[in-house]
């Protein structure tokens, strides 16, 4: 499905602030794999999944989707097979369009945007079926600008907006952790409605170590840049926080001070 | 005010109108606030006059200032997005290189179409309206198909990924939009919408003038924003109704102005620009007008995720 060779992406290249951001990353995802992404403050998981989206185009390395080369595709001509949800809702819907407008705007990605009518009829029915979905009440709000949606709402549809067309690829980047404690678990239980359960192949970046190992059944770590871990099936689901937190003080031969992992 | 005023000013008004949903179409919808108007609308006028001066039929000449008038939106466009030249200063760049060309195809400051038809004299002469019927009579007509195809446009795919492009350029990439192509494409219809706006007035006032673009964005934005203030609606067609309403308010506003017996013509740009500074640094108003803040931005600031409507 996803396959990357010896992936390297730098920043600043030849400047004193040079910043080697992944280094020497393989990975093999296969269809339907669910795989949650860990790994400290700027180890690199957003800088992959941006790579792999097509917003930074990296120095050195290939990634082939479906067995095509993506490598140095932009972003908008790989939207059709890959989609993204960001850490801000604010990021994942457009606020002064409708709720019917964002869902229309999803339901053609991917496809060269034409003179026609924007939203038929039969469209604004199935956008009511799939909201009803979400238990929200927003199917009966089709018409009402996003701004005025709650952040845990603006989440939701931006899930919904995802799957509106199946990709071939979900990237999720801490999609839950602007969120609170409630609204992140509603926004969790409908990534595993809808990505997880619908065997979408998904990469979903947390800094939660327990919604990291409840969701998939693989897991990869991130550290300065490499891949540091990548555990599946019965070894993942072996996986308790205290151990994670131990693996990756061998990988990484470290100590975690003062990082976020430890919060959680 | 004379009834004859009034109603020169409302068709005054309506034919700056077109400029106005130009500006409208970049400053409101693509959040692009788009200098190369001041070029444009001289553009149209210079052409247009240019044409009809040399005995071309007006229909044609009108016609004419549409296609260059987008030529202009799209070097603005191109050089924003091709070479990441900022809104403003690509603006500027094609304003101020109008300026040459304009004059290059004036060939003088200004082109006088006393002795020529225009088409609101061809009109007049074709169907036995009077002069002034008959510019009301194209005016508005102008005006009304200008705002259906852009409320028609706007609610096409494409015209609602151009929407989206000026809300959240990051989300439409992701949806697979070309984003810089939709500015390219806004650029080239608000500047389109602004050279028939010069190409018509030059007709009605007769005359092309180099000079007549100064100001331009100016008096689009106040336009906008008393047309938005004055109707306060929501809805798309509302807003582009609301903001050709805002452009015969302005010129009503104009035309009090000018009673007043200390103030003279050249003081209007002055007023303009205060009537704008003011509308844009009143708390209530400034609100809906200002850029809007980047929500984004302001939620990693605050830390919290907004809750309205909740
Ligand atoms: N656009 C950019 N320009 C320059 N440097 C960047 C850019 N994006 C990321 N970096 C750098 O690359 C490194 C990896 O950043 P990245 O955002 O991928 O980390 P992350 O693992 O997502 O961290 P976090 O958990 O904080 O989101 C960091 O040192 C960061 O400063
Ligand atoms: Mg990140």
């Amino acid at each position: 499905m996803l396959q990357i060779h010896n992936l390297y992406k730098v920043f600043h290249i030849g400047e004193i602030n040079e910043k080697m951001a992944l280094q020497k990353i393989n990975l093999l995802l296969k269809p339907g794999e669910f795989v949650t992404v860990i790994g400290g403050n700027g180890a690199g998981k957003s800088t992959l999944l941006n790579c792999i989206a097509g917003v930074h185009l990296p120095e050195k390395g290939t990634i082939l989707l479906d067995g095509k080369e993506i490598t140095h595709l932009p972003d908008y001509r790989r939207a059709g097979s890959i989609c993204r949800i960001f850490q801000d809702p604010m990021i994942g819907t457009a606020a002064s369009l409708t709720v019917e407008e964002n869902l229309a705007l999803a339901l053609r990605r991917g496809q060269r945007r034409r003179l026609t009518r924007a939203i038929t009829r039969s469209e604004r029915e199935l956008f009511r079926q799939k909201l009803a979905v979400l238990e929200l009440g927003l199917e009966g709000r089709l018409t009402t600008p996003v701004k005025l949606l709650s952040g845990g709402q603006r989440q939701a549809l931006a899930l919904l907006m995802a799957t509106l067309v199946r990709p071939k690829l979900a990237l999720l980047d801490e999609h839950t952790a602007s969120l609170d404690p409630k609204t992140a678990l509603r926004v969790l239980h409908l990534t595993r409605t809808l990505f997880e359960k619908e065997n979408i192949t998904t990469l979903m970046i947390t800094h939660n170590m327990e919604q990291a190992l409840e969701l998939g059944r693989r897991l990869i770590m991130l550290h300065e840049g490499s891949l540091i871990l990548d555990v599946n099936d019965g070894e993942r689901d072996g996986l308790t926080v205290p151990k994670l937190v131990e693996l990756f003080h061998a990988a990484s031969g470290e100590q975690l001070h003062n990082d976020r992992l430890l919060l959680h | 005010m004379s009834i004859t005023l009034i109603w020169s000013t409302l068709i005054l008004g309506l034919l700056y109108g077109l400029l106005v949903l130009g500006v409208f179409l970049t400053f409101r919808i693509l959040n692009y606030a788009d200098l190369s108007v001041d070029g444009s609308l001289p553009l149209g006028a210079a052409i247009t006059a240019t044409l009809i001066f040399n005995g071309m039929n007006p229909f044609l000449a009108t016609l004419l200032a549409i296609p260059l008038g987008a030529l202009a939106g799209l070097i603005t466009g191109i050089l924003h997005t091709r070479f990441s030249i900022t809104p403003l200063l690509s603006g500027i760049l094609t304003m101020i290189g109008l300026y040459s060309i304009n004059l290059r195809i004036m060939s003088r400051p200004n082109v006088t179409l006393l002795r020529h038809d225009t088409i609101f004299d061809l009109l007049a002469s074709a169907t036995g309206l009077s002069l002034r019927l008959s510019q009301s009579v194209v005016a508005l007509a102008v005006i009304v198909a200008a705002v259906v195809g852009l409320y028609l446009f706007l609610n096409t795919e494409l015209g609602q990924a151009l929407r989206g492009t000026g809300d959240n350029e990051v989300m439409l990439r992701s949806l697979g939009v070309n984003t810089d192509r939709m500015k390219i494409l806004g650029l080239a219809i608000s500047n389109a919408l602004v050279a028939l706006s010069g190409a018509m007035i030059a007709q009605y006032q007769g005359f092309a003038d180099i000079n007549m673009g100064i100001g331009m964005i100016i008096i689009g934005l106040a336009s906008v924003i008393i047309g938005e203030v004055a109707l306060g609606v929501r809805s798309i067609f509302g807003r582009l109704c609301a903001v050709v309403a805002g452009s015969i308010l302005y010129r009503l506003a104009i035309a009090l102005v000018l009673r007043i017996s200390f103030i003279d013509y050249t003081d209007l740009k002055l007023f303009t620009a205060l009537l704008v500074t003011i509308a844009l640094i009143s708390p209530e108003i400034s609100k809906k007008f200002r850029p809007a803040p980047n929500l984004a931005l302001l939620e990693h600031k605050t830390g919290g995720v907004e809750r309205a409507g909740n």
